[in-house]
Parts: C-alpha cells; structure tokens; sequence
C-alpha cells in the first residue's frame, strides 16, 4: 500500500448535470497522496465527467471540490494558476498541439510558467522524453507523424513537464496493444514511485486495474458504489460490480 | 515556506566538496541553474569532487537533473564527481536523471542568412511549377471522372450537384447582388462626378455598361468565390483528408475526385456564369439609379444610351470569361485541400493559400483573356 493518509483530492456531494440529466447524483471520493486510484464505471456514464469537473473544465450545480486543500470555485483566479502547474493531464486521446513538435510540446508548460534557459528546457524535455520511453529522435516529430501508443507517451511527457504532484490520466491503454498496454502501466508504476507522484486514472482496462492501481473507486448511477483494493471489489455483492469484476473478460484476464 | 535552494563550493586541498541544500524543485529551476552554472565554472584543478547533497529538502526531475548537470561538468574535467549523503527517497530519481540524456541529437548548424535567401527562393520557384504540374494532373483526374461519370450517367450524382449548386450559388446572391450594386453606384457617381468637368456626363453610360459587363461583374464574383466557396471547398476536403474520411472512401471503392471533386467543380462552373448574369444586371442597375438620382438622367434616356452603348458581344466577353474562372477557382481549392497534412495549422495555411492563389489567377486568367479577346476584336 502506497498511499499515506493525506487527502490530495477531497469531492463532497458533488453534483453535475446537463440540461435536465444529472449525471452525478452527490460523489464523495477521496484520493490519497502517493496512491494510484483506478476510477471504473460504466461507458458515459460519468466518469470523464468527474475528471473534467475536478480538473475545471465543467461547471459544477453543487458540492465540493478540493485539491490539495484549495477549493475550486471559491479560490482566487492566483490560486487556480498555481494548481494547474501542480497536477498534469493526459487526455484520452494525447490532446498534443498538432502544429507543435513534441518537444514544443513538452515545452509549452515550462516556457509559460518557468523562466529558465532554452539550454535547460531541451535538456529537461528530453530527460522527459527518455523518462516515459521515447527516444530522443522522436523529439523534432509533429504529432501527425506518431504512432498511437507513441502519442500518448509523448502526452505523458508534456503531462509531467513540470513534475507535477497529481498525474490524471484518461483511459491511458485504451487503444494499444496488450504488450504496449503493460509496458504503459509499468511506465506509470515506475514514474508514479520515482517522482511520488499521485495519480488518479480512469479506465477500462482490467490489468491495469489489477496490477498497477492500489485502490479502485467504482461509480455507478452517478454515485460511488465501492472503495478499496481490487479485494473490495472482487467481493462485492453489487451487481454491476459482479459483472464487470467477475464477467468473463475479467476471468479471462486472471482476476476472478 | 521551505528554504529557497542553496549551493556553496569550498576547497580543501587538492578536493572541492560542492554543498547542496534547500529546494530543488521546477519553481526554483531558473535560480538554481544559475548556482550551478556558477559552480561548475569555477577553475578546478582539483583530484577529487564532492557533491554533498544531504541537505536537500525538496527534489524533483529539475533538481536531479540539474545536480546530474553538475557532475557531468566536472566529469570533462576528468575529475568523477561523488554524489554522496542522498535521501534513499530520491535514489530513484537521480539514478534516472544519471542515464538520461547521455546521447543529446547534434545541435542544428546556423546557416548563412543569404544562402538560405537564395535556397527560399529556389524552393518557392521550384513549388510554383509543381503547383502548375499538380494542377494539370488533377484537371485531368477530374475530366477523366466526368468522362467516366458520361458514359455511366447513373454515376453523375445530380443530387451532390444540386446541393453544391444551392450552397455555392444561390446562397451567394444576396452579398454578390448587395455588393456589384454598389460598385456599379460608385463607379457611376464617380463617372458623373467628373465627366460632368467637360460636359461629357451621358458617357458615364458607355463606361458603366462596357466596364460592368466586360470586367466588373465577372472579376467581383470571382473574388467573391473564390473568398465563399473556395475556402470552404480546401476546408472541408482538408478535414476529410486529416480524419481519413478519404482513405474510407478509397478502401470502399469510391473515388475521392469522382464524389466530392467533381460535383463541386460543376457547380462552381454551373453557378458562375449565372451570378456573373445577376451581377451584371444588379451593377447596372445601381449606375442607372445613381445616373439619375445624382446624374439626373431619367432611366428611359439610361436604357437608349445603353442599348447603344453595348452589343451583344460585349455581354458575351464577360460571361464566357466566368466558367473558366470557376474552373481555376475549383481546381486551385480542390488540390489545396487534399494537400492538408495531420495538423490544425497545415489547414488554414492551405486555406489561406487557396484563397490567394485563386483570387491572383482569376486576375492572371482575365489578363490572357483581355489579349484574345483583342485578338479577335471582340
């Protein structure tokens, strides 16, 4: 177990909702400093949602939302700023800049928030480069010439341009390949303990679930329905639970 | 608040021990390269170095990579550094930083301002006739696909046709009538003015008809197409082109050119000739409305002037110009647009080049046009 007892992210009562749909109905989830935190639920059913909401990006009908003991909504515009430079994102589909290359890319945080030399900010993108398992050639490439699984390591690096404390990743296997996706996940375990970073990532995937995630968080029917380990879930008698943990994609990848 | 970073070099004897303490985090990233750079530059004729790094409080890739810097600065001295007194929280971190960046790609040469002049020029001239060639080849891509689409006619697509038709014609009416109105008043108005000086006022009639209907008419829809429809045009093949919608096509058996090249090209030849027509008779209305308001020739007068003015040929000079400039104006958007690479800005750099390139051929085209039209004293 990994994490420590310091809540980096706390969401009280959360509420969100299009037009007359409210898609989360009052979620309590806490994540904790130093944790990976898998975040399952079923397809649009408002797990993106619940990121998007943390990260600022979707206006919320009511509750709370705190990271690292600020809250959104209520803090100064100053405030807001130094939180972005302290969590970074990697959206589902790398979201890079296309007219950038990747390193551009990676840049584009530490030249807007740091003033540092040009020297020390290549040195930097290609230690980040190297860090999430790119090579240095792929450093002058535009995002158009990448490969999926590539893409997304790029966006990973760009995610931790800045060391950031909190890592959010959104569905980061979906779309590669069994071994790619592995390889990814064993990315995420080895920086998650170089850099003690906590991360929270939504996802599908079942191994990752298994292998690299300390505690997972379910949401079902816009609220949080199970907490804990991948013990917790597996004896769940909740029939959602049941079926995706112990549905035959799930015996197929070796968990029930 | 945590101690700002801190680094102090002191000799003893013939070895340098380096202290490090305090923050060593991206916030303070441009104040540490500083201190280290400041370190490293210092003379070092020196055996041995020791970079003490207990006192770190705070330390993430920056830092790591930073002291990493320091050690290698040293280390082409052909002293080794020693990093000792490391938090085993951070092991991990500068292990990584230690390996990283050991094979940096080769700094790009300057090159000469001039040279790279001469090479810009070289390579726009170069472009210039590949444009033309690409150009050729695609008209006759495209005029192989209507050959193909006449002998099948079920391949035609008449309702992509009309669609394209209803969009890039009949939607354009109201701003090319609103605007050759306009210009046919001004340049009226403008006429009167002056012509007025040497009591030659009813041959602002002559000048409206013979300018309007030879030039005016045909070259403002022209650029009035070619800003509407050509753009949109390179836009929207450009985005087909960047989400693969055209690979779909082509693995289905469709041919790009054949299904979204060529019901566009018809209607742009289609409907020009047919604004050009509407704004014809929009500017001369706007002369003849100023000649009278302003000039105060009554619209009978206007209309026996005219019909004297003009023949037949003159009316024919401009509108036979129009479906040749469609054509360039359709050409230069299609091949712009399918040129569109994987990124956002590739497609409004080919937009905008859509939109210049058709608006100076139209121009170029009715130059050529005005010499064989001299040429056959029409």
């Amino acid at each position: 177990m990994r994490g420590s007892n310091e809540t980096v992210i706390r969401v009280r009562g959360l509420e969100v909702g299009f037009g007359e749909t409210l898609v989360l109905k009052g979620v309590d989830l806490d994540v904790w400093r130093g944790e990976i935190l898998g975040f399952v639920g079923t397809s649009g059913g408002g797990k993106s949602v619940l990121m998007r909401t943390i990260l600022g990006l979707l206006p919320k009908r009511s509750g709370l939302v705190e990271v690292c003991g600020i809250e959104l909504g209520s803090c100064s515009r100053a405030q807001h700023r130094r939180l972005e430079q302290r969590w970074g994102v990697l959206f589902q589909n790398g979201a890079l800049f296309s007219s950038l290359t990747v390193k551009q890319n990676i840049q584009v945080p530490i030249r807007e928030y740091l003033k540092v030399s040009q020297q020390l900010m290549d040195e930097i993108a290609f230690a980040k480069l190297e860090m999430v398992g790119l090579s240095v050639d792929a450093a002058d490439k535009f995002p158009s010439e990448l490969s999926g699984g590539m893409v997304k390591r790029a966006a990973l690096a760009r995610a931790l341009a800045l060391d950031p404390d909190i890592l959010f990743l959104d569905e980061p296997t979906s779309g590669l390949d069994p071994i790619r996706a592995t390889e990814f996940d064993e990315l995420i375990t080895t920086l998650q303990r170089t850099l003690g970073l906590t991360v929270f990532m939504v996802t599908h995937d079942l191994d990752s679930l298994h292998d690299s995630c300390d505690r997972i968080a379910a949401l079902a029917d816009g609220r949080i329905i199970a907490e804990g380990p991948i013990e917790t879930m597996l004896a769940s008698e909740h029939p959602w639970l049941k079926a995706y943990f112990r549905g035959k994609r799930a015996r197929a990848a070796g968990i029930a | 608040m945590t101690a700002g970073p801190l680094l102090h070099s002191t000799r003893l004897g013939r070895s340098l021990v380096v202290e490090a303490g305090g923050t060593w985090t991206a916030a303070r990233a441009a104040e540490l390269e500083k201190l280290v750079e400041a370190v490293a530059a210092e003379p070092a004729d020196v055996d041995a170095v020791e970079i003490r790094v207990a006192g770190i409080a705070r330390l993430d890739t920056y830092g790591a990579w930073l002291i990493e810097r320091l050690r290698r600065a040293f280390g082409r001295g052909a002293v080794e550094a020693q990093v000792v007194g490391l938090d085993p929280r951070f092991d991990a971190l500068i292990g990584s930083m230690h390996a990283s960046n050991r094979h940096m790609p080769p700094a790009r040469p300057r090159r000469n301002r001039i040279l790279a002049f001469i090479e810009g020029t070289g390579k726009a001239v170069v472009g210039m006739g590949r444009d033309f060639v690409e150009m050729t080849a695609f008209l006759g891509e495209a005029a192989a696909a209507a050959a193909r689409a006449l002998r099948r006619p079920a391949q035609f697509r008449p309702i992509a046709i009309v669609h394209q038709i209803d969009r890039v014609g009949l939607g354009a009416v109201p701003i090319i009538v609103l605007i050759t109105f306009l210009i046919g008043a001004i340049v009226a108005q403008q006429g009167v003015f002056h012509f007025r000086k040497f009591g030659a006022e009813t041959y602002v009639v002559d000048m409206i008809g013979i300018l309007v209907l030879r030039e005016l008419a045909v070259l403002l829809v022209a650029i009035m197409l070619a800003g509407r429809s050509g753009s949109a045009y390179t836009a929207e093949l450009g985005s087909m082109k960047m989400r693969e919608e055209t690979d779909a096509m082509r693995v289905m058996g469709l041919d790009p050119i054949e299904v979204l090249v060529l019901p566009r090209l018809i209607a742009l030849v289609v409907a020009m000739p047919l604004l050009t027509f509407i704004g014809a008779m929009s500017a001369l209305t706007g002369g003849g409305l100023v000649a009278w308001l302003y000039g105060g020739m009554s619209p009978e007068i206007f209309l026996d002037r005219l019909r004297e003015a003009i023949t037949m040929s003159t009316f024919q000079v401009g509108l036979i110009k129009a479906p040749f400039m469609a054509l360039v104006i359709g050409l230069i958007a299609c091949v712009e647009g399918f040129r569109v690479q994987g990124s956002a800005e590739s497609l409004g750099r080919q937009t905008t080049a859509s939109v210049v390139k058709a608006i100076f051929m139209v121009i170029v085209l009715d130059g050529l046009f005005a010499m064989f039209f001299a040429a056959v004293d029409m």
